[in-house]
């Protein structure tokens, strides 16, 4: 008896019979019923008028109908709200079952249905779970907390979940913490407050003992969250690698990769000579190697993390180039990378061997695969100059195949290699020219072309040849038509006598017969270049040009780094920043990013104030900020000078906030030539008050043994927002309606791809807080309040469009004029 | 975390979806199958799809996509080692994997899916613990449930196995005979050129076992020579800082079937290639036709016979018949899916196989510029040929005296003889 026959019942009256069967009492009817029911479902009929009678047999001993019942009620309470309120009470009644199935299956189904009014309900059960005396229900409860967060994202802040889930990092069951890693990390995609897991030492230790017996996906999780962590020092980091290595030889692919991107992350901070570093590049590359074994999908995002990792460190796999040959029977998107792969890993060792390879790729079916690898060759060419001549030599060989797509793309290639190499291999020239006819693609006509007008004086011919692809240059593409016009100017420069008429010919067809601004443009520039001064013109047009780089499709090297952060993430999949494309990706990603770049010393942040030419050798650069409610000012001071300098001292003229410094400089020790030191300048706004254009400017003395030198800088109105911003609600609406139109000031803001509570988090670290929010037609509206150091509130009201990124924003001040000013910097 | 599961058949049509969060339309997969009409083979769908509001990760399994839609960051390798895993489930609960057994077992599906998954983070995966809470079906308790109207699927005990330090195996294992059989099976990925020489070669390896043993056995499997292997993957069981201490697989076994390890031996430690292939294959300028010669014999074997050897071509589409003849085995060369398959059988040392012959092209197409490859299928009992020997299984723990095997085998993987 199988249960295909659920799916033949489509006579009429379906639902009438099923309801009958539900109320039958029998209960072996009525859970074939509820059986039919589901089978419905699965299809994606609608069974939802069934609801009162599915309930119905909700109360019931057979743990089967039970499971059954529950899967129902997690697909439809959410279209029966007021019914799935029926079902509360069998839910609380079987979280106190003395089974821990049963009570883990409640709490696990309970978070399921998503229903505002039910979630109520659902804390005080919830909560006994998260305590359970079982660990299985334990488990179970931290994965609810993620659900119900998802439903109700304040209830869960509110009611104390957040607490009760970091505290199950530490339980002593390994399944218990690796979920409630879980479910801190799937909350804090959406958490304005990206750091809901507290990384420290202790805790660090605690994920690291529950990964060696926590399940795979546990491992997965654990792992994930372990690369946002930042060591103190060497030694952490390396201990925690040692921890990590051993997963690399785990089964299951998504654990070696996760765990390949903590050691790729970590081997930053790892002292580059010692032995351990040594041997940790070598472990990476045999579980990578391995990885390309498993299904096509699998070798997929392998692949595309390993383009990365070779990118990062060609040293791992720079011996392994054999595994990224393409099999004929590999799926396109695997051949295609793994191509990418094999040019980025091509070396002067191993140039023959691939050269040999992508000639075999360049007979294969696939047309796409046959013009990269094609394109391929020439890459090759430019990159390892020692191959160049071999690479033309196999080019020129495919070219005889007479291949029409081959042909063209090899014609490009060699384009390429000509700006690479030039006037070394212009003997093959005739070849290329035999195959004119043939080529139909702009591209391919194009890079002919500028062949052509670049080796003009070699070839006899060059004006025939430039001047039938003149007969129809009305037809041709942009791209062919400027190549044209440049190669017939180049050859006009280097034959005069012959060529006088062509030229003539081209420059009128540019400018007088097309209606395309750029050609006109080149066109005018070209004639009144020839017509006023032919030297000068030889000189513009035939000078030499820079040649070509060797790889330009590398990634930019800071959005290396970030995507080595997320290796095995959707980020590293596509090339793009995470923070790009995932809706609510954002959080502990671009956390991790920022952390990694401070890891790296990447202090850019300051700015330049006081160069050193202005001030006899001292250098000051520096920038403002907030912390526990204070202001300071960060400042370094480096001295170029060849004397040392002492008896530093800073002063401020008036300004608009008051600010004033409330310590003399903190520099006790003369700053020697080639020193620096860090200060941080503690300021208050208890100064006198003068108005500045712009208002935020800040105006500064520096004195020291040489000299006094003054320098401005702006002071970023942010730091001025004090913490206790946060209106009271009623306090806001009354203020709100008070302030007259003429002070409200409305603009947009553009480009923001972030949701509504992404923008109220971010803004609140910035003590902008949120007052209210309320969604108005499908528009997310956010009511926020600010108050300044000088006592001036700001009110605001934010207006999110989900999916269009473009914020229009109102503001309101009860202050004067002044204030406008500050809104406009706000943003 | 996994959003929802959609299942379609190669066909297009959606014959199953499951929502683990709220309900995302079967519209999504309307992306799907704009990637499949680009395609020129299910096969050639990319894993990965954006689509504006969702990711759609899928795997081709068996002809059925496995689509899994995503909203937030989600490493996309979890994912896809999910869709395995569910679809090894069917596999392993249905006896196979298809658009007929799913739709057959459509509530127990539902239920696996529903223990798989909570909330899209993976619950139960392993098949011991699965079993234990959804039987599978089998012929005598379907028998038994069109008697009595249904008896339960869903078994009414705590997982316990999911609470302890060993979750892949159950307690309370009892056999009346103890046994523990492992299989070692390599495989060899292979690219010969033209001229025979070996442009790539590595050997794929995996143990599988099967142990059936009482109680809670622990075991150790030692080998002659394990500094042969490159890399190596473990089952969870497998004890780690003993491998790399001392090079022995120390572990507690799951009930039943599973991979222990699997490994690879990379081309730097010389493969041996078990055959040699010569051939020709070419085509004319003109005439429309063109000529066909395969030799192939036994090369390095160590004294085992060759068997199964079955040769694939895929030829080029203008290929409309050939005219073959062979000493040995029989050739086969289907016209409209352009496939010619030459199966040979035993290899044996006296008589060489040879297959030759002319190929009619379509008259008027012009000479086809690709080459076609060579697939090479062959099987040699007894003989793992990276040479890996099990040196002895021990069993700690229990008092009984198991039934202990080893098996080896070695196979080819993706064999290819470029022409």
């Amino acid at each position: 008896m199988t249960d295909s026959k659920y799916f033949t019942t489509n006579k009429k009256g379906e639902i009438f019979e099923l309801k009958a069967e539900l109320n039958n009492e029998k209960k072996e009817k009525r859970k074939e019923a509820v059986k039919k029911v589901i089978a419905a479902m699965t299809v994606g009929k609608d069974v939802s008028s069934l609801f009162p009678d599915v309930v119905n047999c909700m109360q019931t001993d057979n743990l089967e109908l039970k499971k059954l019942v529950y899967l129902y009620l997690m697909n439809y309470a959410k279209s029966q709200p007021d019914m799935a309120i029926m079902a509360v009470n069998s839910f609380v009644k079987d979280c106190e079952d003395p089974n821990p199935l049963i009570r883990a299956l409640a709490v696990r189904t309970m978070g399921c249905i998503r229903v505002d009014k039910i979630t109520e309900y659902l804390c005080e059960p919830l909560r006994k779970c998260l305590k359970d005396e079982d660990p299985y229900v334990r488990k179970t409860a931290a994965v609810c907390v993620a659900k119900l967060h998802d439903i109700n994202a304040q209830m869960v802040e509110d009611q104390g979940f957040l607490d009760s889930l970091r505290d199950l990092i530490a339980d002593s069951n390994p399944m218990v913490v690796a979920n409630a890693v879980a479910a801190l990390s799937e909350i804090s995609e959406s958490h304005p407050n990206s750091n809901l897991l507290d990384l420290n030492p202790q805790n660090i230790n605690k994920l690291l003992t529950a990964l060696n017996e926590c399940t795979e996906w546990g491992q997965i999780f654990i792992l994930d969250c372990l690369s946002n962590y930042n060591p103190k020092d060497e030694r952490e980091a390396q201990s925690i690698c040692e921890r990590v290595t051993p997963r690399l030889s785990h089964a299951n692919s998504a654990v070696v990769l996760s765990a390949v991107k903590v050691l790729m992350k970590f081997l930053e901070l790892l002292p580059k000579d010692s032995d351990y570093y040594g041997t940790l590049l070598k472990k990476l590359s045999p579980p990578l190697v391995t990885l390309l074994s498993g299904e096509p999908e699998v070798q997929y995002v392998a692949l595309r993390n390993i383009n990365l990792i070779v990118q990062k460190r060609p040293e791992i796999l720079k011996q392994e180039i054999k595994v990224f040959f393409v099999k004929y029977n590999d799926p396109i998107y695997v051949k295609l990378e793994k191509l990418d792969i094999m040019i980025r890993l091509a070396s002067q060792a191993n140039i023959a061997q691939v050269l040999a390879e992508l000639k075999e790729y360049a007979t294969e079916v696939d047309v796409d695969f046959v013009r990269k690898a094609v394109r391929a060759i020439g890459r090759c060419a430019i990159k390892v100059e020692q191959s160049a001549e071999r690479c033309v030599s196999t080019l020129l060989d495919l070219i005889q195949t007479k291949v029409n797509y081959v042909v063209q793309e090899a014609i490009v290639v060699i384009r390429d290699i000509f700006r690479k190499y030039p006037n070394k291999y212009e003997s093959i020239i005739a070849t290329l020219c035999e195959n004119l006819d043939s080529l139909d693609e702009p591209d391919a006509r194009a890079a002919m072309i500028w062949i052509v007008g670049e080796y003009a004086e070699r070839i006899d011919n060059a004006d025939e040849l430039l001047e039938s692809f003149l007969e129809g240059f009305h037809d041709e593409s942009t791209q062919v038509q400027l190549t044209l016009l440049t190669a017939i100017v180049k050859l006009f420069l280097k034959k005069p006598s012959e060529t006088q008429e062509l030229v003539q010919q081209v420059l009128s067809l540019a400018t007088q017969d097309s209606d395309n601004p750029d050609l006109r443009d080149r066109g005018y520039i070209y004639w009144r270049l020839l017509s006023t001064d032919p030297v000068t013109a030889k000189e513009v047009v035939l000078s030499e040009k820079p040649l070509i780089s060797e790889e330009t499709d590398l990634i930019e090297p800071t959005l290396l780094d970030e995507l080595i952060c997320h290796i095995g993430s959707l980020a590293s999949v596509y090339h793009k920043p995470p923070n790009a494309f995932v809706e609510g990706s954002h959080g502990i990603h671009q956390h991790s990013a920022d952390q990694f770049a401070i890891m790296k010393q990447y202090f850019s942040v300051l700015q330049v104030w006081l160069p050193a030419t202005k001030a006899k050798g001292l250098e000051i650069a520096g920038t403002f900020s907030r912390r526990q409610g204070h202001m300071y000012m960060d400042m370094t001071f480096i001295n170029k000078a060849l004397q040392h300098m002492t008896d530093f001292a800073i002063q401020f003229n008036k300004n608009s906030f008051g600010v004033i410094p409330t310590t003399p400089l903190p520099i006790h020790t003369p700053l020697m030539p080639n020193q620096s030191i860090d200060i941080s300048l503690p300021l208050s706004t208890i100064g006198p008050v003068m108005k500045m254009d712009p208002l935020n400017n800040l105006q500064v003395a520096v004195k020291n043994i040489i000299d006094v030198f003054y320098f401005s800088c702006l002071i970023p109105l942010n730091i001025f927002f004090v913490e206790d911003g946060k209106m009271e609600r009623q306090v806001f609406l009354v203020t709100w309606k008070d302030i007259p139109n003429e002070n409200e000031l409305q603009y947009q803001i553009k480009e923001c791809h972030l949701n509504a509570d992404t923008v109220s988090g971010k803004l609140q670290n910035n003590n902008i807080f949120t007052i209210a929010k309320r969604n108005v037609e499908g528009q997310d509206m956010l009511y926020q309040s600010l108050k300044l150091t000088n006592g001036i509130w700001i009110l605001a009201e934010l207006r999110i469009q989900p999916g269009n990124p473009n914020y229009t924003g109102k503001k309101k001040t009860n202050a004067t004029a002044f204030s406008y000013k500050l809104m406009v910097h706000i943003f | 975390m996994i959003h929802s599961l959609f299942l379609v058949s190669t066909a297009g049509h959606i014959f199953l979806e499951k929502h683990w969060k709220s309900v995302i339309s079967r519209s999504v997969c309307d992306y799907l199958f704009e990637a499949q009409g680009k395609a020129s083979a299910p096969e050639n769908v990319p894993p990965v799809i954006a689509t504006p509001h969702h990711y759609l990760i899928s795997v081709y399994r068996d002809r059925i996509f496995f689509v899994a839609v995503i909203q937030t960051e989600v490493p996309p390798l979890f994912v896809i080692e999910f869709l395995h895993r569910v679809a090894e489930t069917f596999q392993d609960y249905f006896g196979e994997c298809s658009e007929a057994s799913i739709k057959d077992n459509v509530v127990i599906v539902y239920e696996l899916l529903e223990e798989m998954l909570d909330n899209g983070f993976p619950l139960a995966t392993e098949a011991n613990i699965l079993k234990e809470m959804i039987k599978p079906p089998t012929i005598l308790r379907s028998v038994v449930n069109t008697i009595t109207g249904g008896s339960s699927n869903v078994g009414g005990t705590l997982p316990t196995g999911q609470l302890s330090n060993i979750p892949w195996r159950r307690t309370g294992v009892k056999y009346t005979n103890n046994e523990a059989y492992f299989d070692v099976v390599e495989e060899i990925d292979a690219i010969l050129d033209k001229s025979g020489t070996v442009v790539f070669a590595e050997i794929q390896g995996v143990i599988d076992a099967c142990v059936k043993l009482s109680g809670m056995p622990d075991l150790t499997l030692s080998f002659v020579n394990p500094r042969l292997l490159d890399d190596v993957s473990f089952h969870p069981c497998v004890r780690f800082k003993r491998w790399e201490a001392e090079r022995v697989l120390s572990f507690i076994p799951p009930d039943g079937n599973f991979r222990l390890m699997s490994y690879h031996v990379n081309a730097q430690n010389l493969v041996a290639i078990p055959v040699y292939v010569k051939q020709n294959v070419s085509f004319f300028e003109t005439g429309s036709s063109g000529r066909l010669d395969i030799t192939v014999g036994p090369k390095q074997t160590m004294g085992k016979t060759i068997e199964d050897v079955v040769i694939t071509v895929h030829m080029p589409k203008v290929v409309l018949n050939a005219n073959l003849t062979t000493n040995q085995g029989t050739s086969t060369y289907d016209p409209v899916t352009k496939v010619l398959v030459w199966d040979i059988g035993k290899l044996n040392q006296q008589k060489v196989p040879n297959l030759k012959g002319s190929l009619s092209l379509q008259s008027g197409a012009p000479r086809p510029d690709e080459n076609p490859t060579l697939n090479i299928d062959l099987r040699i009992q007894q003989l793992a040929i990276s040479g890996l020997k099990v040196n002895r299984l021990n069993m700690f723990g229990e008092k009984y005296k198991p039934f202990k095997g080893v098996k080896y085998v070695t196979k080819a993987g993706k064999f290819q003889v470029r022409t």
